[in-house]
C-alpha cells in the first residue's frame, strides 16, 4: 500500500465514523419521546396552530430522512441551522463556549505528556525495581479513577481547604489548572503506562543487545530506542484524546466551568436538537481527524511499523 | 489450609482490595439487613454534621443517615455494571466466536461493526442517548452493553483465531465432531480465564461509566440512593456537609481501583496468548 492510498483509506473511515454516527443521533432524536415544539415554549398556554407555526419554522413537521437529508445539505454548507432554544445561529451560540473547553483539553494534553512520558522511560528504565512498582501502581490508581470523583476531592481539598485554587468558574488560566489536573491525572496514567510498555519493549529488543554489545553510547542507544517508542504512543495518544474530550463533558460540571460540556449536557436535557447534533459532531470530527492524523503521521515516520502497531491496538 | 497458605503469597494490595469487594458484595447483596431504614427521612434530624451520635458522617438534608445511603447506594451502582458487563460478554462471546470460527464474510461484517462502535466517542454517544432517550437507570445500562460489546467481539475473535490454528482443533475437526462442541467444549475452556478476567475489569469501566450517567442526573432519578447520584446531590453543599459527596467518591474511586488491581494481577499471572 503506498502513501497516498493509505491516506485517503484512514480518512474515508473517518468520513463513514462521522456520518455513521451523524445518523444515529439524528435518529435517536428523532425517536426521542417528547415534543421539542412543547419544550420550546416551557409551561405557557398556546394554540395548536401556534404549536404547527413553531414546528414547520425548525421543519420538525417532516418525516425523519427529509429532516436528515436536510440537516445533511446545510452541514455540507456549514450551515447547521439554529438552536431551538435561543434562535441563535449554532455557530454563534456554541462559540463562546468552545475556547474553554480547548483551552482545558490542550493544557491537560500538555501536562500529561510533559510529565507521563519521562515518567514511563524511567519506570522502564528500572524495571522491576521498588520505583517502577510505585509509578505502576500510581498509573493503576489514575486509570481507573473516574475523573469527576477525582475532580471533586481535588475541589474539596486544595479548593476550599487549602485555598490554593479558586472553587468555581472560569475566570481565567488560574480557574482552569485544577480542572486540567485532574484530566491529566487519568490521561497521564495511560500514557505511562503506555511509554513504559513501549520503552520494555525497545530494551529488550535484539537491537538493544546489539548496540550494548558493540559498546555505543549509552544516550546514543536512548536516542534509537526513544524513536521507535514513540510510534506507538502517539497512536494511542490520539486514541486517548477522544476519552479526554469525554471525560471534559463531566469534568466541567464539576468545576462549573462554562465550557462545551456543560452546553452539551443542558442541550441533551433542554432536546435541542441542532445544538446537540452540532457539539457532539464537532467534538467527534475533532476526535477522528486527531486519531486520524496521528496514524498518518506515525505511518509517514515507519511505513514498516504500521501493521504491527496496529494489531496491537487490537489487544487493547 | 492450602487456600491460607497460597494467600500469604499474594501482594497486600491484592489482599487489600479483596477484601474491600466483599465488603461492598454483601453490601449489594444484603443491603436490607445491613442498613434496613437507609431512605427513612427525619426533618428533626436534618443536616446533622459529621461525627454527630449515631450518624458517624451526618445526615442529609432530609435527615437521611449518610453512611447508610452510602451502603444502600451500592446495589444501584453496581448492579447496572454487572448487568453491563455481563450483557457485553454475551454478546462478545457469541459475535467474536462466530467471527473468529467462520472468518471470511461473517467476519468482515462483524468486525467492521465492531470497528465503527470503537472509533465512536463513547461517553458522548452514552451522554446523548441516554440523556434523550431518557427511560432511565436500564436503558442506560442497554447504551453502555452496545459501545462495550466491541471490545469484548475483539477480544473474544483473537482468542478463538489464535486457538483455532493449534494441533488439538484439528485433530477435532479429523474427527469431524461439531462446529458448537468444539467451541463449547474445546476453544471454550482455553480462552475462559481470559474472558472471566475482562468481564471482571469490564464491571470497574462500567462502575465508572454509570456513576458518570448518574452523576449527570441521567439514569437514576433525585433522591435515589446511588453513588454517582449522591456525589452529585452532595456537590451542592460540598463546603458545609462534604461527607456525602466525598464518601461517594472514594467509595467510587476505590471500588474502580480494587477490581482493576485484582483483575490486572490476573491477567499478568495468566499469562493469555492473545496476539
Amino acid at each position: 500500500m503506498n502513501k497516498s492510498t493509505f491516506i485517503i483509506k484512514r480518512l474515508l473511515a473517518c468520513f463513514i465514523t462521522l456520518f455513521t454516527l451523524s445518523f444515529v443521533i439524528f435518529s435517536l432524536l428523532f425517536l426521542a419521546p417528547g415534543d421539542p415544539a412543547r419544550n420550546l415554549v416551557g409551561t405557557r398556554r398556546v394554540t395548536d396552530e401556534l404549536l404547527e407555526q413553531i414546528r414547520a419554522q425548525h421543519h420538525l413537521d417532516e418525516p425523519f430522512l427529509a429532516q436528515y437529508s436536510r440537516w445533511l445539505r446545510g452541514a455540507v454548507n456549514f450551515d447547521f441551522g439554529r438552536s431551538i432554544r435561543t434562535n441563535m445561529d449554532i455557530i454563534d451560540h456554541v462559540a463562546p463556549h468552545a475556547g474553554v473547553t480547548f483551552q482545558l483539553v490542550g493544557i491537560s494534553l500538555v501536562f500529561s505528556i510533559c510529565l507521563a512520558v519521562p515518567l514511563g522511560i524511567f519506570a522502564a528504565k528500572n524495571k522491576g525495581k521498588k520505583i517502577d512498582r510505585v509509578i505502576n501502581i500510581m498509573a493503576l490508581v489514575g486509570s481507573s479513577a473516574p475523573g469527576f470523583a477525582v475532580g471533586l476531592i481535588l475541589l474539596y481539598f486544595f479548593a476550599f481547604r487549602l485555598r490554593l485554587f479558586p472553587m468555581y468558574g472560569a475566570s481565567g488560566i488560574d480557574s482552569l489548572i485544577l480542572p486540567a489536573i485532574t484530566l491529566s491525572i487519568s490521561m497521564g496514567a495511560f500514557i505511562v503506562k503506555l511509554t513504559r510498555q513501549a520503552m520494555l519493549n525497545e530494551i529488550s529488543s535484539d537491537y538493544t543487545v546489539f548496540m550494548r554489545a558493540r559498546a555505543v553510547l549509552p544516550h546514543k542507544i536512548l536516542d534509537a530506542q526513544l524513536k521507535n517508542a514513540s510510534s506507538p504512543i502517539l497512536t494511542s495518544t490520539g486514541l486517548l484524546l477522544a476519552g479526554l474530550f469525554g471525560s471534559t463533558v463531566l469534568v466541567e460540571t464539576i468545576f462549573s466551568i462554562p465550557g462545551l460540556g456543560s452546553l452539551l449536557t443542558s442541550a441533551v436535557t433542554f432536546r435541542d436538537v441542532p445544538v446537540v447534533q452540532f457539539i457532539a459532531l464537532a467534538l467527534a470530527v475533532i476526535i477522528c481527524l486527531a486519531s486520524a492524523f496521528t496514524d498518518i503521521i506515525v505511518y509517514l515516520l515507519n511505513p514498516n511499523v504500521h501493521q504491527s502497531s496496529k494489531s496491537k491496538q487490537g489487544g487493547l | 489450609m492450602k487456600y491460607i497458605k497460597k494467600i500469604h503469597h499474594l501482594p497486600v494490595s491484592i489482599i487489600l482490595s479483596g477484601l474491600f469487594l466483599i465488603i461492598i458484595s454483601l453490601w449489594v447483596i444484603i443491603p436490607n439487613i445491613i442498613v434496613p431504614n437507609a431512605l427513612a427521612q427525619n426533618l428533626a434530624n436534618s443536616n446533622l454534621p459529621a461525627g454527630s451520635p449515631g450518624h458517624i458522617l451526618g445526615t442529609d438534608v432530609l435527615g437521611r443517615d449518610v453512611l447508610s445511603m452510602l451502603i444502600a447506594g451500592s446495589r444501584s451502582a453496581l448492579t447496572g455494571p454487572i448487568a453491563i458487563a455481563s450483557g457485553s460478554f454475551i454478546i462478545g462471546l457469541l459475535l467474536g466466536s462466530i467471527a473468529g470460527w467462520y472468518g471470511g464474510f461473517i467476519d468482515r461484517v462483524i468486525s467492521a461493526y465492531a470497528d465503527l462502535t470503537l472509533s465512536m466517542p463513547s461517553m458522548l454517544l452514552a451522554i446523548v442517548a441516554a440523556g434523550i432517550i431518557g427511560g432511565g437507570y436500564w436503558v442506560s445500562v442497554a447504551v453502555m452493553i452496545i459501545l462495550y460489546s466491541p471490545f469484548d467481539i475483539r477480544l473474544v475473535r483473537s482468542a478463538v483465531i489464535v486457538q483455532k490454528s493449534k494441533p488439538y482443533i484439528e485433530s477435532a475437526l479429523i474427527l469431524k465432531i461439531k462446529t458448537l462442541r468444539i467451541l463449547s467444549r474445546h476453544i471454550f475452556p482455553n480462552i475462559a480465564m481470559l474472558v472471566m478476567v475482562n468481564f471482571f475489569l469490564n464491571i470497574a469501566f462500567g462502575l465508572v461509566s454509570m456513576s458518570s450517567l448518574s452523576f449527570l442526573g441521567l439514569g437514576v432519578g433525585p433522591g435515589e440512593a446511588d453513588w454517582g447520584r449522591l456525589l452529585a446531590d452532595g456537590r451542592q453543599v460540598l463546603f458545609t456537609a462534604p461527607a456525602q459527596a466525598v464518601g461517594a467518591g472514594i467509595l467510587i474511586i476505590l471500588s474502580a481501583v480494587a477490581i482493576n488491581l485484582i483483575g490486572n494481577f490476573a491477567m499478568e499471572k495468566g499469562d493469555f496468548d492473545e496476539s
